[in-house]
């Protein structure tokens, strides 16, 4: 049910991005080329290189995101959702290069020096003023996680979690998710930082914490490093979106924009979320 | 001549004539003066060009209804807690001050160590020692640890103790040693002393400024929420969260000044008695 919406929510953001460039979505094209208007064929492509797509990330590329910081081996989440819009725009493996951009560098005004950057760029309007955004190719999903000594560590539902002592920071997506969606016995732990609810995980205090994805990510993989993924939960409230980030004003918004829609529309993007997320990365979808 | 036989002379009842008259008077220029200030300031709040903005934020009563249920439920947790805490800390504060009060050379080590608690407790930012104890405490990871409000109730009584032992200690100071001196020369023990004829005016002497700590300590139990638990500010914020709207905390705010009113009437009442007892009324 979450996923169709979410599913619904990309193909509309790519829809209304696609429209607002003067295309309309094609149906059922073998080719990715739009025929009206602007022309995305790989040839008349203004990239920065001629005949190559140039793709900005970070150093280091964290997991699940890249795999080893090689955003060249197509394996992680981002890697191979940036090779699938590159191949939609009709570039092989071999015309896409790779540079190293930092994140604040990336969001700030000025001349890039890349195609486009894909970074866990959150969509904010704020960051619309210096720079352009592709339709979001990924939606935030909330996620639970615990120490592995707690009782909820490897329980495979919602409705496993329901005798869980929950907690999440206040005013955030993740505290609905509690409350909406998982909805347990006890009443939720409210924190005014999510280091002070690290803190009561830690301690034993709660068996379990909503955080984001990404920053679940981080938290078990460095800063708590005793603790685990539960799963994600089903999609609630206004999701934080990740897009990808293009120089201001870019000749190539459009076509990337367009090239992110179809794929969400064909369902590539939930097929890689599936895959590098929740299978590789071990972040289960909790139902 | 009986009492029910007195009639009043002229003079006498002129004079009571002039009082009616007089607090008549007073009572109408008192009510004149209110409307119209309330007036002005009703003009000055609603006739201010951001006034409109204002009442949708802060005052909308839809959101208001919704909010209660929550606010509410929070608030039983302040009240909880305000039972619990005002209790243990006036406890460990006449503990602290009569422990700082001990007579001779052997208790040396006693007072001082009071002396040091109250310094500590009293110098310490509340919110620091909230932190210490709710998620400090818990990271020992020792058998039988009391769940994060108890920790929280902890560390106010350990705060407010500090506060109200040096109100105590006022008080047992204020009293005249000639009092002391009277009830050792009766042949009472220190003890008897203390428990009898000092401590039943010290605490007499000092109930309002106790009563109004107990009143602060009404505002701060709400701070144990930053350890987890949902007290009538939180849920205002979960809600204003929600709705971006500011209504909820209005909300709260409302219902926290309604359950200081009993206790402050009560400081009041209190007050006034002590005043009218020191003056031989």
């Amino acid at each position: 049910m979450a996923s169709r919406s979410r599913l619904l929510a990309l193909t509309l953001a790519g829809a209304v991005v696609v429209a607002t460039a003067g295309c309309a979505p094609q149906k059922e094209l073998p080719t990715p080329t739009v025929t009206t208007g602007l022309s995305c064929a790989k040839d008349s492509l203004p990239t920065r290189t001629p005949g190559k797509l140039t793709i900005a990330t970070d150093q280091p590329a964290y997991e699940p995101w890249f795999s080893k910081d090689k955003p060249e081996s197509g394996e992680g989440f981002e890697s191979a959702v940036a090779y699938a819009v590159a191949e939609k725009l009709g570039y092989a493996r071999a015309d896409v290069a790779w540079t190293r951009v930092k994140f604040d560098t990336a969001i700030a005004p000025g001349p890039k020096d890349f195609d486009f950057d894909i970074n866990q760029f959150s969509i904010t309007e704020e960051r619309k003023q210096a720079v352009d955004f592709s339709a979001p190719y990924y939606l935030v999903r909330q996620t639970v996680i615990a120490l592995k000594s707690s009782k909820i560590a490897g329980r495979k539902s919602l409705a496993e979690l329901r005798d869980a002592r929950l907690g999440a920071q206040v005013g955030t997506t993740s505290y609905q998710a509690i409350t909406d969606v998982i909805k347990p016995a006890a009443k939720p732990q409210v924190y005014n930082s999510n280091d002070d609810a690290k803190k009561a995980l830690q301690n034993g205090q709660l068996d379990g914490l909503v955080v984001d994805l990404p920053t679940a990510f981080y938290i078990t993989g460095a800063e708590i490093t005793d603790a685990t993924i539960v799963g994600q939960v089903p999609q609630v409230g206004t999701p934080e979106a990740f897009g990808l980030l293009l120089d201001k004003n870019s000749p190539l918004t459009s076509c990337v924009s367009g090239a992110v829609g179809q794929l969400a529309a064909a369902g590539t993007l939930k097929e890689l979320e599936q895959k590098w997320l929740a299978q590789v990365a071990g972040a289960a979808e909790l139902r | 001549m009986t009492l029910l036989d007195h009639v009043p002379s002229e003079a006498q009842l002129r004079r009571s004539a002039y009082r009616r008259r007089q607090t008549v008077y007073s009572v109408l220029v008192a009510a004149f003066s209110t409307a119209a200030l309330g007036t002005l300031l009703v003009i000055a709040v609603t006739g201010a060009p951001g006034w409109d903005r204002v009442r949708r934020s802060f005052l909308d009563p839809e959101i208001a209804r919704d909010a209660l249920p929550t606010v509410l439920s929070g608030l039983w947790l302040n009240v909880r807690l305000l039972v619990c805490c005002a209790v243990g800390a006036l406890l460990v504060g006449l503990v602290i001050a009569v422990l700082r009060t001990l007579r001779g050379p052997v208790f040396f080590p006693v007072r001082a160590l009071a002396a040091g608690y109250t310094y500590t407790f009293r110098g310490l930012p509340l919110i620091i020692v909230l932190y210490l104890l709710t998620l400090g405490v818990p990271g020992l990871r020792l058998q039988g640890m009391p769940p994060v409000l108890v920790l929280g109730g902890v560390a106010l009584v350990l705060t407010y103790g500090g506060y109200l032992a040096e109100v105590f200690r006022a008080g047992i100071e204020s009293v005249h040693s000639s009092q002391l001196a009277a009830a050792r020369s009766l042949g009472l023990t220190y003890r008897q002393t203390m428990r009898h004829v000092v401590l039943p005016q010290a605490v007499r002497r000092v109930a309002p400024p106790l009563l109004n700590d107990v009143v602060a300590l009404q505002k701060d139990v709400g701070l144990v929420s930053l350890a987890g638990p949902i007290d009538a500010v939180r849920a205002a914020q979960i809600a204003t969260a929600q709705t971006f709207n500011y209504t909820p905390y209005v909300v709260a705010g409302v219902l926290f000044v309604l359950l200081a009113i009993p206790l402050i009437a009560v400081t009041d009442w209190v007050t006034l008695r002590a005043a009218r007892r020191q003056s031989g009324g």
